[in-house]
């Protein structure tokens, strides 16, 4: 460990941190404008052209914004909480990979990779970083010294810790897949076929546990407006509204870019398109660019169920998380080794039954949760 | 390896970095005129009744006890998964034994309302 790889972290971890934070504001102007367009308006377009410079406009804004201490909060706190709510959602990605070996280039004698940290337990350092994103939240609702705000950060504790559950499990049918939980071995595993394709039920739970993990909608409890003013950053205002903020859409990429990397293969191209010219091994400057694009349409599919679908109610939310998700996710861990097993033993077109018994399991799941539902409604009429 | 880490601790250090920043940009650009009323907490305008933290229902602590127990099990898969091929048919009979004798405390719970909400 010498002064220059010390220099190299910073700048690395400095300059992906402002690429996050620019990732961030024009993020909230992709999704203005998206959700505009869903409900047939024009949204922010005053702004430089097409409305580009509002997210600038917005930051600005805050600065200048007073900010409000609430009465008997607790102050060092609520200082902290938007930091530590801002810090895991930041460092969370910093285990996945950008680009191809082949696109490391040296610099002033060292070479560059694509990636933040190289870490042979990637995927637990994903599940343990996602958990600590749990603390900012309910302290800044427990320092707030407000009713509304106390409710939003126990709702949504509750919440993320049970969709945890049905996250982490996904996260072992990968493992189970690539056979590793280093980023870049399972991303070179999905070389042949994305994950997507074999595990597409893991692939579902994961975006719905996900989207329960930062409380997006319809899993916005914690902040529903017309109960809760806004959850539990009713009381803050000016920049450590804005870090919260950040936080909660820097979440938003930060598990679209670990959906792709796990589930949608990451920096690879599409697997039927391995020896052309598309290839990372033949051109790896596209490493990153898939990486884009990818994100890119799975925040899109974020901000269309926004728009789309209405709020679940806290029960049902609940019910679904533990009842639903948690034995179907287990169940798929186990079809998956099963698969795997009888692929590897027996006949390797065994691993086409993993797709096949999933999607049954989760239509098996899907039906069950219809009928309840329904004889539900029948008790109530 | 381990100076892996060390890039990741880099990383923390520039991100706790970047927040304080924020927070004394506003700090020192914003308006500082507190009174009394601004102070008090909000609660869609009526005068707030009572402290703002106070008890809360038992069902969120059911829940974090329901959690760590599966989360357990989440922790125990984990090295399983990564050795899963070495293993074999063992290692899959010896993880169904574990997760029927989970499965049973699961149903145990669902029975006796611990997942209930209502």
């Amino acid at each position: 460990m010498t002064f220059a790889s010390i220099l190299e972290w910073l700048i690395k971890g400095f300059v992906w941190v402002m690429i996050l934070l620019g990732g961030f504001a024009y993020l909230t102007y992709y999704e203005r404008r998206a959700l505009a367009r869903i409900q047939v308006r024009i949204g922010p377009n005053r702004a430089g052209p097409l409305g580009l410079l509002q997210p600038i406009a917005d930051a600005i804004k805050l600065i200048f914004k007073e900010e409000l201490m609430p009465a008997r909060a607790d102050k060092l706190l609520f200082f902290l909480a938007p930091i530590i709510t801002l810090t895991p959602a930041l460092v969370i990605t910093a285990v996945v990979p950008f680009g191809p070996e082949g696109l490391n280039f040296p610099l002033f004698g060292r070479v560059i990779t694509w990636q933040i940290a190289d870490i042979n337990v990637g995927i637990l350092y994903i599940m343990s970083i996602a958990s600590i994103a749990v603390y900012g939240i309910v302290l800044a609702g427990w320092s707030s010294n407000n009713k509304y705000a106390m409710l939003g950060g126990l709702r949504s504790t509750a919440q993320m810790i049970s969709y945890e559950l049905a996250l982490g499990l996904s996260f072992v049918s990968v493992i189970v897949l690539a056979d590793s939980t280093r980023m870049i071995d399972i991303v070179e595993a999905q070389k042949s076929m994305w994950f997507m394709v074999l595990q597409p039920v893991g692939m579902v739970i994961f975006l719905i546990a996900t989207l329960a993990e930062v409380n997006r909608s319809p899993f916005d409890m914690p902040e529903a407006e017309q109960e809760l003013a806004a959850g539990y950053h009713s009381e803050y205002g000016g920049m450590k509204f804005a870090l919260l903020f950040m936080a909660e859409y820097d979440k938003m990429i930060a598990i679209c870019i670990i959906a792709a990397t796990i589930f949608f293969g990451g920096y690879r191209e599409f697997w039927f398109l391995q020896n052309t010219w598309f290839s990372v091994d033949q051109t790896p400057i596209l490493g990153p660019v898939y990486v884009f694009i990818k994100v890119f349409i799975l925040l899109f599919g974020m901000i269309w169920v926004r728009a789309t679908l209405p709020r679940i109610r806290y029960d049902r939310l609940m019910a679904f998380g533990w009842k639903i998700l948690l034995p179907l996710s287990l169940a798929l861990v186990f079809l998956t080794a099963t698969g795997i097993l009888l692929a590897q033993e027996v006949n390797p077109l065994f691993m086409w039954g993993i797709p096949v018994v999933s999607l049954a399991a989760g239509f098996i799941a899907i039906l069950g949760m219809y009928q309840t539902l329904r004889r539900k409604e029948h008790a109530r009429a | 390896m381990l100076l892996e880490y060390a890039a990741i601790a880099a990383f923390i250090f520039v991100t706790i970095l970047v927040g304080f920043i924020a927070i004394i940009l506003g700090m020192l650009f914003g308006p500082k005129k507190s009174t009394d009323v601004k102070a008090m907490p909000y609660e869609s305008g009526m005068n707030p009744i009572g402290p703002g933290t106070r008890r809360m229902p038992v069902r969120f602590y059911l829940i974090a006890v329901l959690f760590i127990l599966f989360d357990i099990e989440t922790v125990f898969l984990l090295p399983w998964a990564i050795v899963f091929r070495k293993l074999g048919v063992f290692g899959l009979v010896e993880m169904a034994v574990f997760i029927a004798i989970l499965l049973v405390g699961y149903i145990y719970a669902w029975k006796k309302g611990a997942l209930e909400w209502d």
